[in-house]
């Protein structure tokens, strides 16, 4: 040992520091925690889970999608929130959309190929959804920076700067009618997919607008799991789901209530509905 | 309540809290780090290592036996990665592939904790518990080590040696980590957090989907992922994911753990050097720094300008309903202003100020109150860099706590500061060159921009927090920010401990009429200035064609 060359030495230390550190740290701490927790915090360090009729249909904190075979939602259920983990709650793929403030223009699909080939800015996905809500609880789904028929409102101005002299409404395929007539006195086109349109002036246009729908209803969660949604969105779709139901709209309301959970200590986080406690619960009756 | 007062008073809790646990914590590091007598554990562990624990090291001692240190933690973790298929818990992992491997161990090693792979699809149990989350202890240690070398530097009158770096390593980890780790750990399984060994299994949703639940040992490693500021989350979704970060309260307990230790180390150095004063000087300057951007990024979230949050009616893209605006942009200003890089929400998705103030809170090179350790060197070095400005405007020479800040000890100050201007801006000008490097741009025009100089910035400063659109698990993205987290890391330090070596040396000159007060606020004043000064003329031109661009019209 004393007469290897001292940087051999210094690393030989280093790594059998490594080691036994390794050992105390990465064996004994996170054992011995897991050991507390599975005796002292059993449902919790397994991962919250609910049963129905004995079997385990999920957890308290992971989110699920409540659609049917095609899809679409299930109507005697709360829907979540939007979701970008995989196809939507797929606890193997969590995580954000990560789509820009700014991500307004989407690609359009060229006329004849599939709907899906093009792709869809982060504010025609709000609109999307808003519209989609909106038609499924039976209220206007129109928000700021959306067309009626439920993408961005976004013009391509051409030339940049100056007046303008063609004006291209940039999310709507032809032959779809532009959400506006004209801008500054020039007729709106519709877009024509497959055109580039990267060298105009990109204008968002706000609206009339005023918004029903709740904002964490057109968004998607950090996790794609989120497993609540705010107490404005539960509200909104308590009638659909009582109706569908045949349950009274109070009764429905009630149980929203005993699945709210408000702020920590009255400050911490936001007041939130968990979907999955809600749903076990009006399945149970 | 209103969202906007509750978020206030979310930020004031965790202020009185800092305000009552600095001074009990910081104390405790101070006898930890001062202390002649060893735990019988800590002696079985340097018998076993083979190290002697009495013998003083001078600097360059210290700073090898740091970096020998660190390059066979790579080596191991690297080591661990290519070979998992082959360990115990690896769920069936397939090896992780090389670059990839290169860039984790890198990352995790360098107390970066930047993410080239998605957690639950690539890690088996025991790569994440007796590989990555080791490195979340002796990373944060080995920070907190270098700090300390630097006060002793600063303490000590003509002595050469700092100290030991094997006992300043054994010690942070097992005294100051571990405690804390242990107890918060459990704090977290009771709000939620998983803690278990099991893989994956499948239920049958109510409407008769499956879905995959996930298990492993999270806890543990999420508590010392804040408290040691690293960052590396279990899951892909970081502490967004349920099982990380559960409830509004266990999100209050994690941003607690991350400015914990950082905030109280200034009560450490304030007493090591003799002067508590001093040690409030520097916390104070950290503090205004803090305050103001965690108050800035949050009224900017709530007041979600932009198009898409305009038409969402609040930036609720990429945050948890449980957290709500205003507490994700507490936690996104503290993992930013430490080194931390956890996220509990997604800062691409951020309004584009907003996400801006998270770019300048790295760009400040991570002082307020900046990672455990690093967050401490880094404002000291700043403090001689500004007595140093200050000395120029009266024509005299400057000192700090009595030594005298000569030719070469401003020399490797500046050495220091120039060290990740320069990888960030040269990275990111090198990605911005090249076609195949800009496709892994998700988002298209100054928001693409952004997403790579967050990469550099991010990486540089060892943060490990992204843009995420950005497709960085790609072999040049893999390489160029693992080199930029090693020389990110490692050459700072060793300018550091050489600052500490050549200060070490001296005897203090006594305090005279013409010294500058360093404990005043005065002193703050100017640190705070020199700081922001710093960084605005650094990267202002880039910080102007991305995220100004795209948040001003």
């Amino acid at each position: 040992m004393e007469r290897l060359p001292g940087w051999v030495r210094r690393h030989l230390a280093a790594l059998r520091a490594l080691l036994v550190l390794t050992l105390v740290l990465g064996v004994v701490y996170p054992l011995a925690v897991t050991g507390i927790a599975q005796v002292l915090l059993n449902h919790q360090a397994n991962g919250s889970p609910l049963f129905r009729d004995g079997h385990e249909v999920g957890s308290e904190l992971i989110g699920q999608s409540f659609t049917g075979r095609d899809g679409a939602p299930a109507g005697k259920y709360f829907q979540s929130r939007p979701s970008a983990a995989g196809d939507g709650y797929d606890p193997l793929a969590s995580g954000a959309s990560n789509l820009g403030p700014e991500d307004v223009l989407d690609v359009l699909p060229r006329s004849g190929a599939r709907p899906d080939t093009g792709r869809q800015s982060l504010l025609t996905r709000v609109c999307a959804r808003s519209k989609a809500v909106g038609q499924l609880e039976g209220v206007g789904g129109g928000r700021p920076y959306c067309t009626v028929d439920g993408v961005g409102a976004v013009l391509k101005v051409f030339p940049v700067t100056g007046t303008p002299e063609r004006v291209v409404s940039a999310n709507q395929a032809c032959p779809a009618r532009p959400f506006l007539a004209t801008y500054r006195g020039v007729a709106v086109e519709c877009a024509r997919p497959g055109e580039d349109l990267s060298a105009g002036r990109t204008v968002p246009v706000r609206g009339t607008a005023v918004a029903v729908v709740p904002a964490d209803a057109v968004t998607a969660s950090g996790s794609g799991l989120d497993p609540h949604i705010s107490v404005a969105y539960a509200e909104l779709q308590a009638p659909r789901v009582a109706r569908e139901r045949g349950l009274g709209v109070a009764r429905v309301r009630e149980l929203i209530g005993e699945h709210t959970t408000g702020r920590a200590l009255g400050f911490m986080g936001e007041p939130v509905v968990d979907v999955l406690e809600l749903n076990l619960a009006l399945d149970r009756g | 309540m209103s969202p906007a007062l509750s978020g206030i008073v979310f930020i004031a809790s965790l202020i009185v809290t800092l305000a009552v646990v600095h001074r009990p914590l910081g104390d405790h590091m101070y006898r930890v780090y001062t202390g002649q007598r060893h735990l019988a554990v800590e002696r079985l562990i340097y018998r076993l290592a083979g190290v002697r624990p009495e013998a003083g090291q001078r600097w360059s001692a210290y700073a090898r036996a740091v970096l020998a240190f660190s390059a066979v933690s790579v080596l191991l973790l690297y080591g661990m990665q290519r070979l998992q298929d082959r360990l115990l818990l690896s769920l069936g992992m397939p090896p992780v592939p090389g670059h990839v491997a290169w860039n984790t161990a890198v990352s995790f090693v360098t107390n970066t904790n930047w993410q080239a792979y998605s957690g639950e699809s690539t890690m088996g149990h025991l790569v994440q518990m007796a590989g990555l989350a080791v490195q979340n202890f002796v990373s944060a240690a080995v920070g907190m080590a270098v700090a300390i070398a630097l006060v002793r530097g600063l303490a000590h009158r003509g002595k050469e040696e700092l100290g030991n770096f094997w006992v300043d390593l054994v010690r942070g980890s097992i005294r100051i980590l571990l405690p804390i780790a242990f107890a918060g750990a459990l704090v977290l399984v009771a709000g939620g957090l998983v803690q278990n060994l099991a893989a994956p299994h499948e239920v049958t949703t109510l409407t008769g989907g499956t879905q995959a639940i996930t298990g492993g040992p999270v806890a543990s490693q999420e508590i010392i992922k804040e408290l040691g500021t690293n960052g590396g989350g279990f899951y892909n979704a970081n502490s967004a994911h349920p099982f990380e970060n559960a409830t509004g309260w266990t999100n209050w307990v994690e941003i607690l753990a991350i400015l914990l230790i950082p905030f109280a180390l200034p009560r450490t150095f304030g007493r090591m050097v003799g002067d508590r004063r001093q040690g409030y000087a520097i916390v104070a300057i950290m503090a205004t720094i803090a305050v103001v951007s965690v108050a800035v990024l949050t009224g900017l979230e709530l007041a979600h300008g932009g198009t898409v949050p305009q038409a969402a009616g609040a930036a609720m893209e990429g945050k948890e309903a449980r957290f709500g605006v205003a507490n994700s942009a507490t936690f996104a200003a503290a993992t930013t202003l430490t080194s931390t890089g956890a996220v509990n929400s997604f800062h691409d998705s951020y309004t584009a100020l907003g996400g801006m103030v998270t770019m300048f809170n790295m760009m400040l090179g991570e002082v307020a109150p900046g990672g455990v350790g690093s967050g401490l060197y880094g404002m000291l070095v700043l403090a001689v860099i500004t007595v140093f400005v200050a000395g120029l405007m009266v024509g005299r020479t400057p000192e700090y706590l009595g030594k005298r800040i000569g030719a070469r000890e401003i020399k490797l100050a500046s050495l220091y500061f120039l060290v990740t201007p320069v990888l960030v801006l040269v990275g990111t000008a090198l990605a911005m060159g090249s076609p195949e490097q800009r496709a892994s741009m998700l988002n298209g025009g100054p928001h693409g921009l952004s997403e790579v100089l967050y990469a550099f910035t991010s990486a540089s400063n060892n943060n490990g927090s992204a843009f995420g659109g950005l497709s960085a698990g790609t072999p040049w993205y893999d390489v160029a920010l693992g080199l930029c987290m090693a020389f990110g890391r490692f050459l700072p330090i060793v300018f550091v401990l050489a600052l500490a070596g050549s200060l070490a040396r001296q005897d203090p000159v006594p305090v005279s009429a013409g010294t500058l007060p360093t404990h005043r606020p005065q002193f703050v004043g100017m640190v705070v200035g020199v700081t922001v000064i710093l960084v605005a003329l650094t990267f202002l031109p880039a910080l102007a064609l991305g995220p100004l661009a795209e948040g001003i019209r």
